[in-house]
């Protein structure tokens, strides 16, 4: 078999190239940097497939958007970044609500507020998860690299359209303009799922159903006239004030992810087997991680690596049993400290949790990955320059490995920084 | 008595209950709301249309008016506070066999939706917005809004509301809305051929329709009762366009005008999307 | 009193939809109907003309002339 024509394609032309391929026939969005790429690739691609593309008056028009186009039956998508994501919280919440399948990306960026646009961040992590009030499913994927956006972006779709519920695809400034060499997958390669459409006649249709775990979705204008609101509702979409309806409502859309975690969680893991250190690392950040994992590896350390693509749900069962048999797991990100709380949660205290002194932009910086001094037989990630330099200074035979996987931090930059000269 | 009584020829009540929900009676609304006046005639005016229920999407935003999908028998879509007519948006592009209608306030639609509003307008994407215009914010306790009246009383707006009121059917044309009218609840006959023409035009159509928050605006603004209300802001309040020509300027002073107060064929939203973009794009 | 009885209009009220809000009794042209506590009530059927005024503009569903 010939090999497969490869394309170089940046992140965000890899998103809509993926999203194209899950068969999204929908797009609305505002333009806002890191992410204008996809609105810009699918402005053009879309019209030639037959489908709509739209720039909104805003990030919020833009969530509205697609999700009234979902509920004239097509797969919808928008996307944004931290700014944009704020706004459209709400209408993340009307999705969850009103169960409506859609794709949100948000390309993150530093943060808070209008924050460092051009520059690469994972802070937006827990607004995923908590960023539209009330009690509410989420389901969350984070890509690490360029082919694996295109294949994320399709998971995501078919998440959405499954499970009827918006799905976040979370990447961050430096793999969204990164270029990588990539396979586009052929029709059939990749698992394509529609979602389930009701065949009852319309007196029998409830598009709530609780008989259903997850209750067909009919399309507007073809027979079946439904109604949808944000407000909580009985299983035939009206409103409702009764407390236990409202309880049994919240429950459904919360267990219909909970019961299929295990449908929806993926992780890439890497030398876990042995491995008395564990990072655990998503997106950008699991790029370096992994690199210095396979390094320390070749210097004969027992390093291992945990990369979720699935961040939300969070990948409980997996903490949960690495914790028990490894010493320290090791959270590094892209902000503050994040994900590294849920780690803490579900490693129930069986091992040390080393918590990097991360920074919102630090990537920029290139100073996340370093090697403490060797006593205290950890990895760790931060701001402060002092160990940094305390590490170059004096460096050990034992501690090349891991210079190496540092300066693969530099590289990554070094990629990343020739495609933001563009703007 | 029983005698001298000039009695028409039976005339068939009109079967609202074609186009309602059931079960969902009786609406929300307090006694003595126009929102029911509206919502009758403007099922008339679908009826009239020839429009079938299958045809129809009604998506509303937060608000009183925004209730009205629940009760109506067609794809109904109730969204969040100001977003009605950016979810509208999506239906109709997504699907331009449907007939979108917009149900909105003046809050929904001018505050907190003011810029789903102008640029809606501005596409000419084919839709139809009613505005019920009641000057108060009813859901939340009688708030002053975009429309109220300088001078007038809400629970915001306690010495007096200080703010000049937004002209909503000025606003739509400025914005580029191929379509504008405005009726009242008063006038329910009118508004109902208004809607009407309204739900006929191709292209983005705005009709404000003012009426009544007895319970809110009302009371706090001392009317003794609904008819008061109805009488001197919907009929004393108006004039209608054609009557307009005639008077001199000084009877108009303080009147809104009542009717059909603009309409153009602009291209529409919608078929200009088909026609350069897919066709562009496909290269036909 | 000669008028045969099918010749009256009909009034139809639904007392659990109407609200008392009391517009068809202010607007009826001749004076048809009054408010019974809180539901309207037929008080001069004689007198209706079938103008519909009061179908038109009660907002409750509550009213049907014919």
């Amino acid at each position: 078999m010939a090999e497969k024509k490869k394309k170089l394609l940046q992140g965000n032309e890899a998103c809509a190239e993926g999203a194209l391929y899950a068969g999204c026939r929908f797009y609305a969005g505002y333009p806002i940097t890191p992410s204008t790429e996809i609105a810009e690739h699918l402005s053009v691609r879309l019209p030639k497939v037959g489908g709509k593309f739209i720039q909104m008056e805003d990030e919020i028009a833009s969530i509205a958007a697609i999700t009234g186009a979902s509920l004239t039956g097509l797969k919808s998508m928008t996307a944004t970044s931290g700014p944009g994501f704020s706004l459209k919280q709400e209408g993340i919440g009307f999705a969850c609500m009103a169960e409506v399948p859609c794709v949100i990306v948000n390309v993150m960026r530093g943060g808070p507020s209008t924050g460092f646009p051009t520059g690469p961040s994972q802070s937006d992590v827990m607004q995923a998860k908590w960023g539209t009030h009330g009690d509410h499913p989420v389901v969350a994927v984070a890509p690490a690299y360029v082919q694996e956006i295109l294949s994320e972006t399709v998971r995501a779709f078919n998440l959405a359209e499954k499970y009827r519920t918006p799905v976040m695809v979370l990447y961050d400034e430096i793999v969204g303009h990164m270029r990588e060499p990539i396979v586009l997958p052929e029709k059939g390669e990749l698992e394509v799922i529609d979602r389930i459409k009701p065949t009852c006649n319309s007196e029998e249709y409830f598009p709530y159903d609780d008989k259903y775990e997850i209750a067909p979705l009919a399309a507007y204008g073809e027979g079946y006239r439904f109604h949808v609101t944000g407000l909580n509702h009985k299983k035939d979409g009206f409103p409702t004030n009764d407390a236990k309806l409202i309880q049994e409502g919240n429950e459904r859309i919360l267990r219909k992810i909970e019961n299929h975690k295990n449908d929806i969680w993926k992780n890439e893991e890497l030398e876990l087997n042995d491995a008395k250190i564990v990072v655990f690392a998503y997106g950008s950040t699991a790029r370096s991680a992994r690199y210095a994992v396979k390094e320390a590896g070749n210097s004969g350390k027992k390093v291992g690596l945990l990369r979720p693509l699935t961040l939300w749900p969070f990948p409980e069962k997996a903490v949960e049993e690495l914790a028990k048999r490894v010493k320290v797991i090791i959270v590094p990100e892209m902000n503050m400290g994040q994900m590294i709380v849920e780690v803490e949660r579900y490693a129930r205290g069986k091992c040390e949790m080393k918590n990097p002194d991360s920074q919102a932009a630090g990537i920029l910086l290139g100073k996340e990955f370093y090697y403490l001094p060797p006593h205290q037989n950890l990895w760790c990630g931060g701001l402060h320059s002092s160990p940094v330099k305390e590490v170059l200074r004096r460096p050990r035979s034992k501690e090349r490995g891991l210079r190496r996987a540092f300066r693969s931090r530099w590289e990554v930059y070094n990629v990343n920084s020739s495609c933001s000269k563009k703007r | 008595m029983s005698t001298a009584v000039a009695v028409k020829k039976d005339k068939a009540p009109f079967d609202y209950n074609k186009y309602l929900r059931p079960n969902k009676l009786p609406h929300i609304w307090c006694p003595g709301c126009g929102h029911g006046i509206v919502l009758k005639a403007m099922l008339r005016a679908i009826d009239a249309s020839g429009l079938s229920k299958d045809q129809i999407c009604m998506v509303s935003g937060i608000g009183c008016s925004s209730r009205t999908p629940g009760y109506v028998d067609f794809n109904t879509l109730h969204t969040l506070h100001g977003r009605a007519m950016a979810y509208a948006t999506g239906v109709k592009l997504a699907k331009p066999s449907l007939k979108v209608i917009v149900i909105t306030g003046d809050g929904d639609a001018l505050a907190i939706g003011g810029n789903h509003f102008i640029h809606t307008c501005r596409r000419n994407i084919d839709m139809t917005v009613l505005v019920y215009s009641n000057a108060i914010y009813g859901m939340t306790g009688g708030q002053y809004s975009p429309t109220t009246p300088q001078g007038a009383n809400a629970t915001t707006s306690r010495y007096g509301n200080i703010e000049p009121v937004f002209d909503c059917c000025e606003l739509a044309k400025a914005s580029g809305a191929t379509f504008v009218a405005r009726g009242t609840a008063y006038h329910c006959q009118e508004l109902e051929k208004i809607i009407f023409e309204a739900v006929q035009h191709k292209g983005t159509s705005v009709v404000e329709i003012l009426d009544q928050c007895p319970t809110y605006y009302g009371r706090q603004n001392k009317y003794k009762s609904v008819t008061e209300m109805m009488e001197k802001i919907e009929k004393d309040g108006t004039v209608s366009v054609k009557q307009a020509d005639k008077l001199p300027p000084e009877k108009l002073q303080g009147k809104l005008l009542r009717g059909v107060l603009h309409k153009i064929e602009r291209p529409e939203y919608c078929e200009q999307y088909k026609k350069f973009i897919i066709g562009k794009a496909q290269g036909k | 009193m000669a008028e045969p009885a099918k010749k009256l209009p009909n009034i139809v009220i639904s007392e659990t939809l109407c609200k008392g809000c009391s517009i068809c009794v202010d607007f009826c042209p001749t004076n048809v109907l009054e408010l019974r506590g809180n539901v309207v009530a037929v008080k001069n059927l004689e007198a209706c003309t079938r103008c519909q005024l009061c179908d038109l503009r009660c907002p409750d569903f509550a009213i049907q002339v014919f």
